[in-house]
This record gives structure tokens, sequence and C-alpha cells, in this order.
């Protein structure tokens, strides 16, 4: 079960401002592959064209090789798990797995059998009498998953399945969903606005913004290759450090009292955006030769998230090990870089990147 | 090549089911509109030809809107309709809300009974009552009179029982905040309670209007007069004078009732139906 | 300083608030009765001298002879109830109210949908369509009745005319026993069909979209979609609009008394309309009474059993 989007786009009726572009990707059979991005960008649009529940502007949609453009959703062979779960409130929860499977024409002790499975492998056997409300959020997350489950279908659409739900439940549901994905070998395609669901959940992800893929690719890519500032904004917790920076000559200059040697590339703009992830900052607390103040220090257990500002008031981010004594106002030394990323100052988009560790870092002392 | 055959396929069955909605929609338009159109176009038709059964005519005119408005008192009809509709429009608002602050806001013995005494009324329906109702207004002397069509309907356990779901679905921090504020039940009531619920204020506004506007039985047991005589009975009361058959001047008569009333409906539908729901389904 | 601030309002706060409120419940008891007396005496006194006090009065009337003033003269205990549901002609009234009442209710309410599932499609223009089916709800009892007592013309009426031009038998709609109740029928679900519209067509809206998508995607055909899911969920609604329909048509006056009068041969004398004539036309306030207190009686059922369902919900 493999789905190819062709160059898809959407326009809604009635607007010119189209509301995605151009989204061209393969997903391969068994393969959960994740859409992530922030609120608005398209991603619910997007799954609702492979379901069908939305029509296609332009491009072509393909399943297993056909072209399901015009497909209604029944014929395209796939399920549905909603965010709102899309239960219904005076069916049971057995009535509701096997609801849709009755107008497949299924004989009733198919029915009853693929109901009685299903149920069984969310666990909710016990509870097929009750009706929804009498259900908790999990539990009804579990009647939606099942009714997916019995209908067979190898390709599963899933629209923020774990939003409704809390952190601790959320967590252990991720862990499920991957396991159930795995035994029955489905393809599934994973809308969420939660870049921790992504990186822990998929197989491959797309990442979605402003109507445009902006790169897809596994998790770790996306972490430690990322395309162009928005994907490097996305992932990681606490959020990469971007920060304005001239080229002078063979380093890049940061606030006039950071400096960056450039050692294994060239680069011909005068200006660029410099991407750190706050874990590869090094620096030492201290007045000597310090190039920023301490703003914030947060405490979290076994490191810090240190807020400090630069000379020309550029903020950045540093996790520190949590024994680091620190605190706000005081003067720090950034002392070393480990690796890093520079980004286009227009475009966004990623000119180079370089690994391996910057010594010293440090241009010179500055006035606070 | 191969992928344009389907797709254009595809886009045909759905014109065509967009033609069949279209057609039935259509249809209903015509099932509902056509008393109506009907009315409005003879309207504009000499009677002469109206009695003829044509359904055309070489004299489209205003000519029987100008005999109804000259000739007969249909103008005094709507504008006692109007006083009397409105004045029991502001009065139920203000009454019902009143009591309906109370049963919410106000502590006091016996509420939970007293309540359902109001609740009870509701299945009381006024046109069984008709007859121990017309001999007091007759004793108070108010027959013929605005306040004989006013009076009776100052207040409604309905618009009571629907004000107070509303006002229990104000916070109750807003209440505590004001109490805290040191805020009287009046200023309570005038400042905070009345502009909270505007749209089921509005709705019970727009309903009493029109019940108001289509009472019928009592109006016509308690005037005698055109000088009061609210529209509905007005019309009644000019199909039975006029010569039975002049149909033109009738028709226009309905229409000069109906188009003002159709007019408020549409610019106040959006309220209206707001209200409506959160009263149904409640 | 920064740490002991917070602990200082903290401990400020609980007794600043409790204070006052404890205050309240017990010294305000009577300050608040002046209240319920201005906020609630209006109401009460309205209500008893117009709702409370006639429906004892009529109780009262309905076991007495009266004179044609209305007063009571004789002490007739039930005679006036006994002889309501012996009189043939009061039987056939009460037929024709229920005959009336039931065709009044299932009409609106299956032509009511009819309009608010064609108005659910989204298309261009719909908002046009949707405001033109809630239109009826604007339409008076008198403009409606002058609308289809043209219709219903022998000479000149549209149904005239269409029968005279496909050569069928001609029906004097309102003069004859046979058609009169149904012309009125008719007048009464096209008023009704606005509201009934509107309340059904505001609850499929409110219908969440991904219950249908789901269904749409398990295959499930648009008619069991709508018989499955969309029945069962706005049953609640269904059920309002049913009582208000019923209780509406058992009050039905105003039409019959523009359109019929009550005729032909008391073929649409319907309940409240021969409680008018036998008080108003025939001075018999007893027996007008006895038959309010049975047209009571009956609302009073049928809002009861809303009252109970009400709380319940009718389907889930």
């Amino acid at each position: 079960m493999t789905i190819t989007l062709e160059q898809l786009s959407k326009t809604y009726e009635g607007s010119n401002q189209p509301v995605l572009k151009d989204v061209a990707v393969q997903i391969n059979d068994g393969e959960f592959f994740v859409i992530v991005g922030p609120s608005g960008c398209g991603k619910s649009t997007l799954l609702r064209m492979i379901a069908g529940l939305t029509s296609i502007s332009s491009g072509r949609l393909l399943i297993n090789g056909k072209v399901a453009n015009q497909m209604p959703p029944k014929d395209r062979n796939l399920s549905m798990v909603f965010q709102s779960y899309a239960l219904f409130p005076f069916m049971t929860v057995a009535e509701n797995v096997g609801f849709g499977l009755k107008s497949r024409q299924l004989s009733a002790t198919e029915i009853e059998h693929r109901v009685d499975d299903a149920l069984a492998m969310v666990s909710l056997s016990e509870l097929r009498d009750r009706k929804p409300k009498e259900l908790s959020g999990g539990q009804r997350q579990r009647v939606a998953l099942a009714r997916a489950i019995a209908s067979e279908a190898k390709i599963c659409l899933m629209d923020e399945p774990l939003s409704n739900l809390d952190a601790q439940l959320r967590a252990k549901m991720r862990v499920e969903l991957k396991q159930l994905q795995r035994s029955l070998g489905l393809t599934v395609i994973y809308v969420t606005h939660d870049q921790v669901e992504a990186m822990t959940m998929a197989d491959r992800v797309l990442v979605l913004n402003d109507k445009k893929v902006q790169q897809v690719d596994t998790p770790v890519n996306l972490y430690q290759h990322p395309q162009n500032a928005f994907v490097a904004q996305f992932f990681g917790t606490p959020q990469i450090n971007l920060l304005k920076a001239d080229v002078v000559g063979h380093d890049l200059i940061v606030d006039s009292v950071l400096r960056l040697p450039l050692i294994q590339m060239r680069l011909n703009d005068s200006k660029v955006l410099v991407g750190i992830r706050p874990a590869d900052i090094q620096i030492k607390v201290g007045p000597q030769q310090a190039n920023a103040r301490v703003v914030t220090v947060s405490y979290l257990g076994d490191q810090s998230v240190i807020t400090a500002v630069l000379n020309d008031s550029q903020r950045f981010r540093i996790v520190a090990d949590s024994q680091l004594q620190v605190a706000a106002d005081d003067l720090i030394r950034i002392v070393g870089v480990k690796e890093f990323d520079v980004f286009d100052m227009n475009s966004k988009e990623l000119i180079a990147s370089q690994r391996g560790d910057v010594n010293d870092a440090t241009v010179a002392a500055t006035e606070f | 090549m191969e992928m344009s055959q389907p797709a254009t396929t595809g886009t045909n069955v759905a014109n065509a089911k967009k033609v069949g909605q279209y057609v039935l929609l259509l249809f209903l338009t015509f099932l509902v509109l056509g008393p109506f159109l009907l009315g409005l176009w003879t309207s504009l038709m000499p009677t002469a030809d109206i009695s003829k059964g044509a359904l055309w005519s070489s004299h489209i005119s205003l000519d029987n809107y100008v005999a109804a408005i000259t000739t007969t008192p249909i103008l005094r009809y709507l504008l006692n309709s109007l006083v009397i509709s409105t004045l029991t429009m502001l009065f139920q608002v203000l009454l019902c809300s009143m009591s309906a602050y109370a049963f919410v806001f106000l502590k006091f013995k016996y509420r939970k009974q007293l309540f359902m005494l109001f609740l009870m009324t509701m299945m009381l329906p006024f046109e069984a009552e008709v007859i121990p109702n017309f001999s007091t207004v007759r004793s108070l002397g108010l027959l013929n009179h605005y306040a004989a069509m006013v009076i009776p309907f100052l207040t409604a356990a309905f618009g009571t029982f629907m004000l107070r779901q509303a006002f229990m679905q104000m916070p109750v921090e807003l209440k505590e905040a004001a109490d805290v504020e040191g805020l009287s039940h009046w200023q309570f009531y005038w400042h905070l309670a009345l502009p909270y619920t505007k749209v089921s204020l509005m709705t019970l506004a727009a309903y009493s209007f029109l019940s108001s506007w289509n009472q019928y039985l009592w109006p016509m047991l308690t005037t005698f007069s055109d000088s009061f005589r609210p529209v509905q009975d007005g019309l009644r009361q000019l199909q039975g004078q006029e010569s039975f058959n002049n149909w033109g001047m009738i028709q226009a008569s309905a229409a000069i009732v109906v188009i003002p009333t159709l007019i408020i409906l549409f610019v106040g539908q959006h309220y209206f139906k707001a209200g409506l729901n959160e009263g149904a389904v409640k | 300083m920064l740490q002991s601030l917070p602990r200082n309002s903290n401990s400020k706060d609980p007794g600043a608030q409790s204070a006052p409120v404890r205050l309240s419940t017990t010294a305000q008891w009577s300050k608040d009765n002046l209240y319920v007396a201005i906020f609630l005496g209006p109401s009460l006194l309205i209500l008893s001298v117009f709702v409370f006090w006639p429906m004892i009065k009529t109780l009262y009337l309905s076991l007495f002879l009266t004179d044609n003033l209305g007063h009571a003269s004789v002490f007739v205990g039930l005679n006036n109830y006994m002889s309501l549901f012996n009189n043939p002609a009061y039987l056939s009234s009460l037929g024709a109210t229920l005959m009336y009442v039931i065709a009044v209710s299932v009409l609106t309410i299956i032509l009511g949908m009819l309009l608010a599932v064609a108005a659910q499609q989204r298309l261009r223009g719909i908002r046009f369509f949707r405001t033109i089916f809630s239109s009826t709800m604007g339409i008076s009892v008198s403009v409606a009745a002058i609308f289809w007592l043209f219709a219903f013309n022998p000479s000149v009426g549209v149904f005239a005319q269409i029968s005279q031009a496909l050569h069928l038998p001609e029906i004097n709609w309102l003069a004859d026993p046979h058609f009169a109740l149904l012309a009125v029928i008719m007048t009464t679900v096209w008023m009704n069909l606005g509201f009934t519209f509107l309340i059904l067509f505001g609850a499929l809206q409110q219908l969440p979209a991904s219950l249908f998508e789901a269904a749409e995607i398990a295959g499930v055909g648009k008619t069991t979609q709508f018989f499955k899911i969309s029945l069962p969920l706005i049953s609640p609604t269904l059920f309002f609009v049913l009582i208000v329909t019923l209780i509406d048509a058992f009050k039905s006056f105003g039409l019959i008394d523009l359109m019929t009068v009550g005729g032909p041969n008391n073929a649409t004398n319907l309940l409240v309309y021969r409680v008018y004539q036998d008080a108003f036309l025939n001075g018999n306030y007893g027996l007008a009474s006895t038959e309010s207190v049975v047209l009571t009686a009956i609302i009073a059922v049928i809002t009861l059993i809303q009252f109970k369902l009400l709380g319940k919900r009718v389907n889930y």
C-alpha cells in the first residue's frame, strides 16, 4: 500500500489564495508517516485530501499506483481516526466499531468476529456494551482505534488522535499506537502539531509550513540536518538559537563579541543567520573576558536552561549542567561551540553546516 | 492524458448532481412561496381581471394599495398592532427578566415551590381561560382599549423560564465579584445580568412581539371599534365589509401587513436563530 | 523582599474573601425579601389575575349551570362533563381535532425535515433558500388565511383552475365537509413550516461533521447516514418540535374562524372554536368552561410528558 502525492495543491472555492502548494511525496508500505506543522499550515487539509473528504484542486493522488483524485472515500480502502474520535453517542462501543462494517455487506458472524478482535486488541472487550459518554477520554480514543482496526483497511489516517488526552496518557498511547501499527503492518499517516509526537513515533516526517513542504526526512536527519531555519526551530527543546551574524574573512562574528571560525566553508554573503543548538554551547561563569550576561535560569532537574544576552542584545539559550553555579545578572563567557548551521538571511535556507568543536569562540570581553 | 478522462466524467457527475440539488431547492421554494407570490401578484391586478380567473392582466398597478390605504382603516389597524405589540414586548422583557433574576440570584422561602407554580402556568392554555378573563377585563372597564390587550400579557412563564436558563449560565464568579465590589441586586441586574444575556433578551423580545402580533381570539373578544382593533382582526373585518369578492384590495391589504414583518424577520433572523436553538436544545 | 511578598498576600486572601460572604447569607435575608417583592411581585400579580384565578374560576363554572351573563346558577356536579362526553357533536369535534392535530404534526415535521435537509447542501446561494424556507414564520394567521382562501376559491383559485385544466372533478374545498378540514390542515402546516425548518435546520447544522466523515470513509450511504446518525442525534429537537406543534394545533382558533367558521356541517369545529361558540355565541358558559377544562387537561398532559422527557433526553 503506497500513497504517492504529485504536486498536490488546494485552493478553496471563492478564494485565490492556495492553502497547500505542490505537495509531493511518496509514502511507503508499512511506514509510520507523520505530517507535522504549526496550526493553520494545511496539514489537516492534506490528510482530508488523501481521505477524499476534501477535493483536490490540482496535482495527482495515487493509491497503490492508481489515480485516486475522484475516488469516493469508501473506495480508497482506508480508515481514519479523528481528533474528536467521531463516536456515535447513541451506539454502544461494539455498535460503534461494527457500524461501518454493516454497509460493507459482510456477514453477521464476520462482523462479530472483527468487532471482538478489534476490541480485544485495544483491551476494551469488557466495555463493549457501554455508551461513549460512560467512557473516559482514553477509552473513547481506543474505541476510535478499534473502529479503524475492524475495517481491516491497510492505510490508517490519524488526525491529531492524541491531542485530547492528558500528557501521561498521551505518552503511553504513543507507544501503544506504534506497537499496533507494527503488528498490523499498517501504513499510518499521522497528523500532529506536536514535534515530540512526530520525533518519537515517525519513520519519516513531512514538515509543513506556510502552505509548502519544508522537508521530508527521518527524525534524526530533521534534527541534525535541518534544511532551513523553520525546520531547525521546529524540532528540539529548548529551541535552537538563531543569531544574526556578520561574515568577516574566515570568521562569523555575532554581536562583535562572539567569533565562530569557518573551517570547512567559504561564504559569499556578508550577513547570515547562524543556528546553534543550546546544548552545543559551552560557557564559563565569571567576569573575566565575559561576552554575555545571564537573564534567567530555569532549573529542570538534571540540567538548567540559561537565557543570556549578548553585546547587542541578541538573546540565546544554553543548556547547562544543573550543577553549574549561575544566577541572573551573572556575567559569562562562551568558550566553545560544538557545531552550527548557517542559513541565508532572506530565504532562511541552509547554506552550510559546520561539525566539530570550535574551541576559542570569544573575540573580546564586553563591557556591560 | 489518461488522467483527464476520469477527471472530466467526475466533474460531469458532480455538475449533474448540483443541477439536481438546485431543482429540488427551487421546487421547495415554489411550494413555500407559492401562496405568498400568488397573493402578491394578484394584489397588483384589477379585481375585474382576478374575478375572471386570469393570471395575467394588462393593467398592473399599485391601485389596490392606494385604495386599501385611502378607503380602509388598514394603517390604523397596523398602528394599533404596533402599539400593542411594542408595549407587550417591552413589559415582557422587563418583567420576565426581573422574575427570572429573582429565581436565580435571590434567596427566599418557597423559591422552589413558586418556580414550580410558574412552570405550571405553561401548561394552562390562555385559550381555555378566555371566559373568566373576559369578565375580569369587562369588570375592570378595559374592554375596547389597548390595555385589555396588553395587561394580561405583561409577563409570561415561558419568558421567565427561558431567561432563568440564561442567567444560570452566567459564570458564578461574576456574581461573586459583584458581591465583593458591593454591588446591589438592582445594579447587578441592570449593569451585568441584562447585558450579559443580550441574545436571550433579544430572542424573547422577538418572540413576544410576534406572539402579540399574531393574537387573534382575545382581541376579537375585547375590541369593537377600529380605533383599537389590531391588524389580524382588522383584516378579518375588511373581508367581511368589502364587497366579498374585491380580491385585489384584500390581497393588497394582506401585503401591506406582511411585508414589514418579513423585513423585520429577515433582518433579525441571525439573532432569532441563535436564540431559538439555544432555547430548544438545552 | 521578593519571597516574603507572596506569602503576605496569601495569608490575607482567604480572610478577606470569606468574611463578607458569611455575613451576607444571614444578614441579607430580610433585605432580599424587599427585592423579591419588587422583582417577583408584578409577575406574580399578573399571573394570579390572568392565569391562576381564571383556572379556578373555569373549574368552578364547569360544575354549574350558568345564566346568560356567565354567573353560576345551579350546581350540577359532574353533569356538564357527563353530557359533554355523551354529546355526539362534541365527540365528533374531539375526533376532528385529533385528526387535525396528528395530521398537522406529522406533515409539519416531515416537510420541515425535507426543507432542513435540502438546505444543508453546500451550494452557491444556499443562504437565499434558507431565508425563503424560514419566511412563513413572519406570516400571521389572517394573512395566511387570505392567501389560502384565495387559492381555495372555487371560481378563481389555483386549485380550481388546476383541476379544471386537468379535467378533474372540481372540489369546493372549504364548502365540502370532506375537504374543509384538509384545507385547514394544509394552511396550518404551511404556516408552521418556517419555524419548524429553522429549528430542525439549526439542529442539523450543529451536528459534528466528523461523524458523517467517519461514516463516509466507512462506506455508509447517505440515506443510512440520515436515518442512523442524523435522526437519532436530533431526536431531542424533533421531540421539542413535535410538542410545540401538538400544543399549537390543539389551540388552533384563528384559521378556523377566518377560513371556515367551524363549518361546513361542523367538520372543522375544533375544540377552541367550540368553546368560543358555546360561550360567546350561545351564552352557555358552564358548558364552555367544561370544554375549557378538557382542553387544559389535554395540553397539561402533553406538557408534563415534555417536562419528564426533557430531563432525560430522548435517546441517549
